[in-house]
């Protein structure tokens, strides 16, 4: 990027700074001996244009809007629009969660994110038995159609996007929405949204997986195939690298190992007799914001980067939007603390921050009090404020890639996006991500444990927790999940049950069991099947039986 | 007399898939000399407490971060009992509120680790506890 004459004067030059420096440490040491990143990327003291003396501005940096896509995927950025502000939220009963939608949607948040139950998430409805306990907790409890039509109530989905944080039995689910469109009038093709759909992530780190990785993979492919035909605007997935940091994976293993998920289900639907430029635009991806300032910026520049490259050059994909890594983020829930929690605040305004300047698409930001509870009408107001102060107020949003041309930073993206390459590389040679989930379980779970000696050893330093402790007020109006949820659902179910035409439940379950253990494409049984509410138990039993259950690998 | 290693069972009752406190705790207690099982994810509170006796453990760790603890922790130590093995010592460890902690407690539950306890106060509170419950080392022992 620099003239050889500059560069060899520039070199002189930081010789002499060299020598000026070690003086000065030999006089002053240094607050530590050595620094690095998260992911263990030694942080030297200045980086000059010798640092990226090898970067090709337009190779590997080019313009926002165009291939690598290093800066960015629009080529105006948020001049033109802000990044989606997205919390992700859901409890109780659809009606409480209903409830807290219009109130987000009520205070400027732009999208809808849902979460569900664990048994909604597993495919059990709220009366089994391995659902005790569970009903409603972590999210809001779906049965049937009938749950469905009310979680949207007064919604109109063909002014929202909706993102559903939902992965094994994500085909029902996208069905249920469909479904609950076209009682609004809303036809598919009008419909804008997400479904997670990452299976490979449960195996890894997140472990709501119902099935096997093969018919897993095959619901995949028929999510695909269906949507880039009839609900063209929808993400049919959102590859995670998320839960994997959650799991306590670095920065570098969770863009290597969400880029290998990436690779696995493109190399599936190719396949499944797919067209890449078929199915690819709508990928979308998802990650952590972390702690590590400008780590994490030069992660997701090296992921924007690496994707594309992987998909113009492996998959020899044509369509420009096929090589754009569009993505979500969310803060680290890991890096909340319990105690001190209003200190929390800054710590995910920070990691916002960082997103932002990375060139996210949507945000969720953690609220305070969630390392103690699922987050109250306040806490989650004062983390979308957060979103806002960053959007409207501190003028970060004003050009393109700030930080773009920043030796720290263009020298810590190409570093992130080697190790990345290399981790990939392994796994290919382990058969691809689904056959490398105990590698990358062991990897993550090594680096997590690291994280935590860091901590005990005061090496990393966590305020609150081994640093500047002191005694702090807990957080009042902490949300309850009302205990009788499980009771009014069973109570729902069985009225649906007895309501129903169940000859006509009988004969569409049938229908898909047929169906499952043939290569006809599912989504079309599953829309039938939720219309006639099927209940998602009795949906993902009769898939059970067909395809049998994923048993866990224990890696420790 | 040579002396045993503690045992612990490390299980995660539910449907909870967050394991990464029980994994990172499970290697603290092995790098601490004891002998740890972990269960894996979406164990019933009979397959922890089948687990449990199977393995011959003086400890049963429980990790949840569902919410679904009042109801899934005080099931174990109930079928702990109900095989009378109530001298296994059960602690838990997760996202548990306060005020569900003195409930845990009365349930048999010995303490409740939660979010930024260092792995060393647990280490040490085991430590002290299976010292006071088994003077004399691993009870199935004799009987073997």
């Amino acid at each position: 990027m620099f003239e050889k004459e500059k560069l060899e004067s520039i070199r002189a030059a930081t010789r002499e700074y060299q020598e000026r420096l070690e003086a000065q440490v030999k006089k002053r040491p240094e607050r530590q001996a050595s620094f690095a990143t998260d992911s263990g990327i030694e942080i030297k003291t200045l980086y000059t244009p010798e640092d990226i003396a090898d970067l090709d501005y337009e190779r590997d940096l080019g313009f926002p809007g165009s291939y690598p896509f290093t800066r960015g995927v629009q080529p105006n950025m948020y001049r033109g629009r802000l990044w989606t502000m997205r919390q992700y939220a859901g409890f109780g009963t659809a009606e409480e969660t209903n409830a807290r939608f219009r109130y987000l949607l009520e205070q400027g948040q732009t999208g809808l994110s849902v979460a569900f139950d664990l048994p909604t998430q597993i495919g059990y409805d709220s009366d089994h038995p391995l659902a005790r306990g569970e009903v409603g907790k972590v999210g809001v409890a779906i049965d049937s159609l009938e749950d469905m039509e009310t979680l949207f109530e007064g919604i109109p989905l063909d002014k929202v996007s909706t993102s559903m944080t939902i992965n094994a039995p994500a085909a029902v689910l996208l069905a249920m929405y469909i479904a609950v469109a076209e009682k609004q009038g809303v036809t598919p093709d009008k419909l804008n949204g997400t479904i997670q759909n990452d299976i490979l992530k449960e195996y890894i780190a997140r472990g709501t997986y119902i099935f096997p990785p093969g018919p897993s993979m095959r619901l995949i492919t028929d999510i695909f195939a269906y949507c880039s035909k009839n609900v063209p605007s929808w993400n049919t997935i959102s590859i995670s690298g998320y839960h994997i940091r959650e799991a306590g994976s670095t920065a570098v293993q969770e863009v290597a190992f969400t880029l290998a998920d990436g690779i696995a289900y493109v190399q599936a639907a190719i396949d499944a007799g797919l067209n890449v430029d078929d199915f690819a635009p709508r990928l979308s991806f998802f990650f952590n914001a972390h702690l590590n300032f400008f780590e994490e910026i030069a992660k997701f520049r090296a992921a924007r980067r690496l994707w594309a490259r992987i998909m113009k050059e492996r998959f020899g994909a044509k369509n420009p939007r096929s090589w754009m890594l569009r993505f979500h983020t969310q803060t680290a829930g890991c890096s909340l603390t319990a105690q001190q929690p209003m200190v929390n605040i800054m710590r995910t305004a920070f990691e916002a921050l960082s997103a932002v300047l990375g060139g996210t698409q949507s945000l969720h930001t953690n609220s305070y009090d969630e390392a103690l509870a699922l987050p109250s009408d306040e806490s989650v107001l004062i983390a979308l404020r957060t979103q806002q102060v960053i959007g409207y107020e501190i003028g970060v949003t004003d050009t393109v890639d700030p930080l773009g041309g920043s030796y720290y930073i263009e020298s810590l993206t190409n570093e992130i996006e080697e190790k990345a390459m290399a981790y990939i590389k392994k796994i290919d040679e382990l058969g691809g991500a689904p056959e490398a989930i105990e590698f990358m379980q062991k990897e993550i779970k090594d680096s997590a444990y690291r994280y935590q000696m860091d901590i005990e050893s005061g090496k990393k330093v966590v305020i609150g927790i081994n640093k500047f402790q002191m005694a702090y007020e807990k957080p009042k109006n902490l949300l309850k999940v009302d205990p009788a949820v499980a009771e009014r659902q069973t109570a729902k179910l069985r009225a649906l049950k007895a309501r129903r035409d169940n000859q006509k439940v009988k004969k569409v379950l049938s229908n898909l069991r047929e169906a499952a253990s043939t290569k006809e494409n599912l989504m079309p049984l599953f829309i039938d099947a939720v219309k006639a509410y099927a209940t998602l138990g009795e949906i993902c039993d009769t898939l059970r039986e067909v395809f049998g259950e994923y048993r866990q690998q224990i890696v420790f | 007399m040579s002396e045993r290693p503690i045992r612990v069972l490390v299980a995660k009752p539910g449907l909870d898939g967050h394991d990464r406190g029980a994994k990172v705790i499970a290697q603290a207690l092995r790098d601490a000399g004891m002998e740890v099982i972990y269960t894996g994810l979406r164990q019933t509170p009979e397959q922890i407490v089948e687990a449990a006796l199977q393995e011959d453990v003086q400890v049963v760790g429980l990790s949840i971060l569902s919410g679904a603890h009042m109801h899934l922790f005080p099931a174990v130590v109930e079928g702990l009992r109900a095989q009378g093995a109530d001298d296994i010592l059960v602690v838990g460890g997760g996202i548990i509120p306060d005020e569900d902690i003195p409930l845990l407690k009365e349930a048999g539950i010995a303490e409740i680790f939660g979010p930024g306890t260092p792995t060393t106060e647990i280490i040490r509170f085991i430590r002290e506890e299976v010292a006071k419950r088994f003077p004399k080392g691993r009870e199935n022992d004799d009987k073997d």
